[in-house]
């Protein structure tokens, strides 16, 4: 499945301290990611989107990190100082956020936010903005020169997430970690952003971590699916196979879907064990 | 029970008006259970509201049980429709306890018998009397929900409307307010008009669904209709490829469709 593993997380735990009490969000969560799409499924609360964060050191003041082993290529990222990490993020390892309206500045021109995750390689003006354009255009903008001067809120949802996704490319990173990328969008717009991470995902061969809450859609788009309940990776099974889950969480939550085609006179309700806490 | 006869639905005036939703015309039986399905912007929660009389309608008519509602509607009218909205942590009070939300309708129509319809509608929707004096940030979102349906059923109305009930929500927290609804529409007849993007809860609940984009009803079909493809309008046969999941053959990359905003 994953020729060569790119990203290594052992054992990573992470807590967060609130006035009423230390909250344990990720119990003990370890796997790989090679130069493949995997996906990440879980409800709220189940420490999906923590551990997208804890990878990139992103993580609120009030938690704390640890892992037995957290590699990423030839970086420790365990060890890693924040100086260090600012070599990481964006470069090496990008991250797409759920909302573009909110991620994108609102006050600054799409195609100079592109330019600024080019900075500091000695481009000059026109060849960032040549390489901004060529970004825009790999991401299936079809009029590149008139979306480089436009502000955020003048772009539609799905046009500001690819303008994300861009901005995210433009540096060229191995790793991109989507934290619910298109959830934000409407559905026949979804298909189209999926559709152009999915071909940079083969072309650059980029590793993907794909964080959802949507089994479906994991299920159509991954290759590997990783299932989280309550701070730990319960089930981990090939995306194509997740209809013969074994774990009963995971064989809960499909059977709690519906379906077109397949009216039931009552939903299977989700009765959770106290067992999966521990499994 | 709820007939909209070509109604239009603009928003401001003169050269900034926009009409969110043009000669929707569409019929709601007594009992039946009628769902809108569509994308942001597509004017399903803007006819919604309008049923509601929430906001006016510019042109048209809109029959409810038989008698056309204008603008001004009598306490009667507003009591036989209650609505649910999508975020059950934005439509409940933070700073008023469940048994002062749900007493809230009841003091308006001045409905005798209050202490034994709270209690009442707060069973109905399976919460329990230690719920009753909790605040909203004390529920979870499954259970907010339940006490915003509580609050439209206590009214009694004959019909409910739910704009996006579980959107906000888990999937297992999903299926156990479908249930919900299903069940409170076969015990009370209620009819009920619902509002959703996503059309495999719509498919679920409603027997027949109408696809709205941009301000327009493009068709009004059946769930199993819906099941088997036979739908006309090609963009619904989009919502329903996009619905399997992602198709790397149903979606090319390259055939996007790119205008600003």
């Amino acid at each position: 499945m994953s020729d060569t593993a790119q990203l290594l997380v052992d054992d990573l735990h992470v807590r967060f301290r609130t006035p009423q009490k230390l909250v344990h969000a990720v119990r003990g969560v370890s796997f790989t990611v090679g130069r493949e799409k995997v996906g990440i499924v879980g409800e709220s609360g189940s420490g999906k989107s923590t551990v997208g964060r804890a990878i990139l050191k992103l993580t609120p003041a009030n938690g704390t990190v640890s892992a037995a082993r957290m590699r990423f290529q030839d970086i420790d990222l365990a060890a890693a100082s924040e100086t260090a990490m600012l070599k990481v993020r964006g470069r090496r390892i990008s991250m797409i956020m759920q909302d573009p309206r909110h991620a994108l500045d609102p006050v600054m021109r799409v195609g100079e936010q592109i330019g600024e995750a080019l900075d500091g390689r000695g481009l000059s003006r026109a060849e960032r903005r040549e390489r901004v354009l060529g970004m825009l255009e790999a991401v299936h903008i079809r009029a590149p020169k008139r979306v480089y001067d436009l502000y955020p809120h003048e772009v539609s949802g799905g046009m500001g997430q690819r303008v994300m996704i861009a901005m995210m490319l433009a540096p060229e990173p191995d790793l991109l970690i989507a934290d619910e990328p298109t959830s934000a969008l409407d559905v026949t717009v979804r298909m189209q952003v999926l559709a152009i991470l999915d071909e940079l995902v083969s072309t650059r061969g980029l590793g993907l971590m794909f964080i959802s809450h949507d089994l479906n859609l994991v299920a159509s788009f991954c290759d590997r699916v990783l299932i989280m309940y309550a701070g730990r990776i319960v089930e981990e099974c090939r995306a194509a196979a997740l209809g013969e889950a074994q774990h009963p969480y995971t064989r809960g939550l499909l059977a709690s879907l519906p379906r077109i085609g397949e009216r039931r006179a009552r939903l299977e309700v989700l009765k959770r064990d106290p067992a999966w806490l521990e499994a | 029970m709820i007939i909209l006869d070509n109604v239009t639905i603009a928003y401001g005036q003169g050269h900034r008006r926009l009409v969110a939703a043009r000669d929707v015309t569409l019929a709601v039986p007594e009992g039946a259970a009628v769902g809108l399905v569509g994308e942001s912007g597509s004017g399903k929660s803007t006819v919604l509201r309008a049923i509601a009389g929430l906001i006016p309608y510019s042109d048209g008519h809109i029959t409810l049980a038989g008698k056309s509602v204008g603008k001004r509607r009598t306490t009667a009218e507003k009591r036989m429709v209650q609505m649910v909205f999508q975020d059950p942590y934005g439509s409940l009070h933070p700073n008023q306890t469940v048994d002062q939300i749900l007493a809230m309708p009841i003091a308006i129509h001045r409905l005798d018998k209050g202490e034994a319809r709270i209690a009442k509608a707060l069973s109905e929707v399976g919460l329990g009397r230690e719920h009753r004096y909790r605040y909203p940030h004390q529920l979870s979102g499954g259970q907010r929900q339940r006490v915003a349906i509580a609050r439209a059923l206590i009214l009694e109305p004959s019909i409910l409307l739910l704009d996006e009930p579980t959107s906000a929500l888990d999937v297992s927290v999903q299926a156990e307010i479908l249930n919900l609804l299903a069940r409170l529409r076969r015990e009370h007849g209620l009819t009920m008009l619902m509002v959703s993007h996503d059309l495999a809860v719509i498919a679920h609940l409603c027997d027949t669904i109408g696809v709205m984009s941009r301000g327009l009803l493009l068709e009004t079909t059946t769930a199993d209709a819906m099941a088997s493809g036979e739908v006309v309008h090609e963009y619904t046969r989009q919502l329903l490829r996009s619905n399997a999941g992602f198709d790397r053959s149903s979606v090319s990359a390259g055939d996007l469709d790119i205008s600003a905003a």
